[in-house]
């Protein structure tokens, strides 16, 4: 029973990260209907900036003397670096090919999911990058149980703006005119929204939460690796079609079932296979309900 | 010339000071506490004077000042074109067909080296063709089956001694067994819910065959697996035969080339038949062709098994001539290139997808020097591909199968 | 009837791709006017609304809003000027509410008061869209849909308004209501109406004025009541 809430308390932690990864597929996948198979790259952009201002911070000293700022800097930072390489990448490789095939833009996105990976291997080098290590050292025990407080700031973080996201997507007019972008692009652009900006607007927010989870994930696992945005990104993106691509909520959802079926398929099945449950769970369920678990009917385009 | 331009100009000179923005940070950030600017402006530089002469180059071109050399190159590639139209098709496929026979001969190990993979990858771009050209089904896993058909080979090869012939239709049948295995669950869900299930089962084979260590010997892989073996007569003592083992490159060349010719023939002949315009009306519209009479599960699972059935022969010579699998062979990024070859050749032209492998697999090869750059480029060279032909080397006669619904 | 056109288009051509839907159109509409189009399927009337709105590119010609050129303004651009459409089909937003729907006809603007007066008044001229403001769009029937997609692109407040078949698909009783309300715009707020149908006679009887298009071209131009009476409008048009 003990080692069952300790396994529920990591996979809250993990599902609560793929969580924000897979935010940011499904809001790109609803707005132009691109998998954007750059996505993991941005969140491996995110851990490597995170690193870096972090050990900025540190050779400066003020991490001893103001770590929470600190940390809060370089989250900031990371974020709004990957929101502005999101952007600029959208602009760049599919903002031309919006009206082309729809194979088009993803062999792009392919494209630049392997050069970004590619150009951080040579400017961060092809070995693991490690988190400086002191921080968030030991937790709360209960008995057996120990909730790192490195996991008590993850799940509150990601609680915190997955409810920020929420508000701005269902509360704001601004939100309002993404979920309108997502319906219909021509009928947006005829009561004034412009589809350019909210498209960006969507890049960038979905990138800044890949980058937040990018930072989780160095600290919680003390380094950050290149290609470290590839599994969990396929895994993410599963969690985002797993939940109904395209909707919010259902992302949210997806990500917590697959962070838990990971964290348990290891600790009660097998730790080797634990990628393959993931994918598992998810063809059993689009099984069941193609369309995933809240998604509703989409078109029927196909390739 | 500059005005005429102001826009791309403009474009450009923003896109360098993001990637100038884009680098500083990964660059100049120190774990000491400095900051420094030099590294980042010199990378910037060189990649700043690289692109700006391609950007000379695409302006003068767009520009028509390279008219005096262009005219001539497309005029004369028309003529030629016209010619060989004009001649009759057994003509210029038998000069085809002659220039790869000779091809190992006239050349050395390394060019036959690089051609064996051509043939390759023709097996698996066109066995892909039959998945996402025809039926419009998009697959990111088919590697899968590739991996499927060479470990079917290498494990039975080694662990139980059986030979290449025997294998190598069980190679196809396990493929197309794991196709139909994946394809029954899956094959309901429409457009990128497959791409995702399909990605998804690629990765399951590749853990699998990286973890089943009794089976597979995990990521260290299977060695010794045996080449080709014939019977060749030997007219010694009365007529006997002896088995010749395929060692030589330049002699496995030949049975990849064979296979190589075996699909096109094949792919040709569903390309053309009933199956293929049945997979087609599928691509068009699935609920049309569902209403016409079109058994469209069926039809999808048939053209899934299909494409799985030609990656396990070629996963089988593929084994046989490494001498030696291992699960990095089977990783979703040649899943990628593959797509890449189809969708590159143009989607639905056979022509093109011999095309769309052979500057895929040709190319890098060209940047073999820059070794760690080699990587980046192909992805870049992706992009600009796209961007510049989104339709494909060979463009599909019916662009319209895959526009998108506005 | 004033000497400056509010919208004017100029030879226009355009069309999809190597599809030719516009040849040489040229339109004049005044401050005040209801003008209708009227003409078969496939004559291209859609497609002039969606040229003059930017989303079907320009081919030849110019179109001139308020005596300056539009063509090279972005579609989402013209809202704020003052034109705007209620396309064919209705488009609304499925899965959003119908209050959602009317505040994003209101994109553009950052008055909330005056935005709230106006949804208001949306809702005094369409009393059923007040009693399911918070219903999904997609959950309304064909004529609230209507009415829903008029009301949203009065929230954006036009000075033009280009209507693309509002009578399709409704039963006739919501029509009446519907054009009504059309009549209504026009009088009381003194809003320009561009009207594009098939059913020609409802049209004519609404509009002041008359275009006949045939196949990407304007062939007749008058005055809505004598088109009315005209004996080959009323023998291709109007069934007789």
């Amino acid at each position: 029973m003990d080692s069952f809430i300790q396994q529920l308390i990591n996979g809250i932690t993990l599902g609560g990260i793929y969580a924000l990864i897979a935010l940011g597929y499904t809001m790109v996948y609803g707005v132009i209907q691109l998998i954007n198979f750059a996505h993991g790259e941005f969140f491996a952009a995110g851990g490597y900036v995170g690193v870096i201002f972090l050990s900025f911070f540190t050779g400066l000293g003020y991490m001893e003397t103001h770590p929470i700022l600190c940390l809060t800097a370089s989250f900031a930072l990371a974020m709004m670096y990957c929101a502005y390489l999101a952007i600029g990448v959208e602009k760049i490789a599919y903002k031309p090919l919006r009206k082309e095939a729809r194979l088009a833009a993803l062999l792009s996105a392919l494209g630049v999911s392997i050069f970004l990976s590619n150009g951080l291997m040579l400017t961060q080098g092809v070995y693991d990058k490690a988190y400086p290590s002191e921080l968030f050292q030991g937790g709360f025990s209960f008995g057996i149980i120990t909730i790192g407080y490195l996991q008590v700031l993850i799940v509150c973080l990601t609680g915190a703006l997955l409810v920020a996201l929420n508000l701005l997507v269902f509360k704001t007019k601004i939100g309002m005119a993404m979920r309108a972008t997502a319906q219909d692009k021509t009928m947006s652009a005829l009561v004034a929204i412009g589809s350019n900006k909210i498209i960006s607007l969507t890049f960038g927010i979905g990138a800044g939460l890949a980058a937040a989870a990018g930072i989780m994930v160095g600290l919680y696992y003390g380094s950050v690796r290149y290609d470290m945005g590839f599994l969990p990104g396929i895994k993410a993106f599963s969690a985002a079609v797993l939940g109904g691509i395209g909707n919010i909520t259902g992302a949210m959802l997806g990500g917590l079932i697959i962070g838990m079926v990971e964290i348990f398929g290891a600790g009660y099945i097998s730790g080797e296979y634990k990628d393959v449950f993931a994918f598992i769970i998810l063809i059993g369920v689009l099984y069941f309900k193609p369309t995933g678990i809240m998604g509703e009917n989409i078109d029927d385009t196909r390739v | 010339m500059i005005q005429e331009f102001k826009k791309i100009w403009k474009q450009y000179a923003i896109t360098m000071l993001w990637l100038l923005g884009l680098l500083w940070p990964l660059l100049g950030i120190h774990p000491d506490g400095t900051l420094s600017f030099k590294q980042t402006v010199n990378v910037w530089s060189y990649i700043f004077a690289g692109t700006f002469i391609c950007f000379i180059f695409y302006i003068i071109n767009k520009s028509g000042n390279f008219e005096f050399f262009t005219k001539p190159v497309v005029n004369t590639s028309q003529k030629l074109g016209d010619i060989v139209q004009a001649m009759p098709s057994w003509i210029w496929k038998s000069a085809l067909l002659i220039g790869a026979i000779i091809y190992p001969i006239l050349t050395g190990r390394y060019p036959t080296d690089v051609v064996i993979n051509v043939l390759l990858y023709i097996c698996l771009g066109l066995g892909l063709y039959v998945v996402v050209g025809l039926a419009g089904m998009l697959d990111l896993g088919h590697i899968a089956f590739y991996g499927v058909g060479a470990y079917t080979y290498a494990i039975l090869n080694v662990q139980y001694g059986i030979g290449f012939w025997v294998c190598f239709p069980l190679a196809g049948l396990t493929a197309c067994i794991a196709g139909c295995i994946v394809g029954y669950p899956t094959l309901r869900m429409r457009g990128d819910y497959l791409a995702i299930v399909t990605l998804g089962f690629g990765e399951i084979v590749r853990i699998i065959l990286n973890n089943w260590m009794s089976l597979t010997n995990g990521p260290n892989g299977i060695l010794g697996v045996k080449t080709i073996g014939i019977l060749r007569p030997v007219m010694e003592n009365g007529l006997t035969f002896e088995i010749f083992w395929v060692k030589k490159l330049e002699y496995f060349y030949y049975f990849a080339l064979a296979l190589a010719i075996l699909t096109i023939i094949a792919v040709t002949r569903i390309n053309f038949s009933r199956i293929g315009r049945a997979l087609e009306a599928i691509r068009e519209d699935e609920t049309a062709a569902e209403l016409m009479g079109v058994n469209t599960f069926y039809y999808k699972l048939l053209a899934y098994a299909m494409g799985a059935v030609f990656a396990g022969f070629a996963g089988a010579l593929f084994a046989a001539r490494m001498k030696f699998v291992s699960p990095e062979s089977f990783t979703f990024l040649e899943s990628v290139m593959v797509l890449s070859m189809v969708v590159l050749g143009g989607m639905s032209s056979i022509p093109g997808i011999i095309l769309g492998v052979i500057a895929l697999i040709v190319l890098p090869e060209v940047f073999r020097e820059l070794e760690s750059y080699r990587m980046l480029v192909f992805g870049l060279t992706m992009i600009i591909m796209m961007l510049f032909r989104p339709s494909g080397l060979i463009a599909a006669k019916r662009k319209k199968m895959m526009e998108t619904k506005s | 009837m004033s000497a400056q056109p509010i919208l004017e288009l100029k030879n226009v051509h355009s069309g999809y791709g190597s599809i030719k839907a516009l040849k040489d159109v040229s339109l004049k509409i005044y401050p005040g006017e209801v003008v209708a189009i009227i003409g078969a399927n496939g004559a291209g009337k859609s497609t002039t609304l969606m040229t003059i709105c930017g989303i079907v590119p320009l081919e030849k010609g110019d179109i001139f809003y308020n005596g300056a050129s539009v063509k090279n303004i972005a579609p989402e651009k013209l809202p704020p000027l003052g034109l705007c459409q209620v396309p064919e089909g209705r488009r609304i937003f499925p899965r959003l509410t119908v209050e959602e729907n009317l505040i994003l006809g209101a994109f553009y603007r950052n008055d909330k008061p005056e935005i709230q007066r106006d949804i208001e008044h949306v809702y005094s001229l369409f009393p059923v869209l007040g009693e399911r403001n918070r219903q999904k769009g997609g959950t309304l029937s064909g004529g609230e849909q209507q009415m829903l997609a008029i009301g949203r692109a009065l929230m954006t407040k036009p000075k033009v308004l280009l209507l693309d078949e509002p009578s399709l698909g409704l039963a006739p009783i919501i029509i009446h209501q519907i054009f009504d309300i059309i009549a209504d715009i026009n009088r009381n707020q003194g809003t320009t109406i561009l009207l594009v149908e098939q059913n020609a006679n409802l049209a004519l009887q609404a509009a002041t004025r008359g275009y006949v298009l045939e196949t990407g071209q304007i062939t007749l131009e008058d005055k809505a009541s004598s088109l009315l009476h005209n004996p080959e409008i009323r023998k291709a048009y109007l069934g007789e």
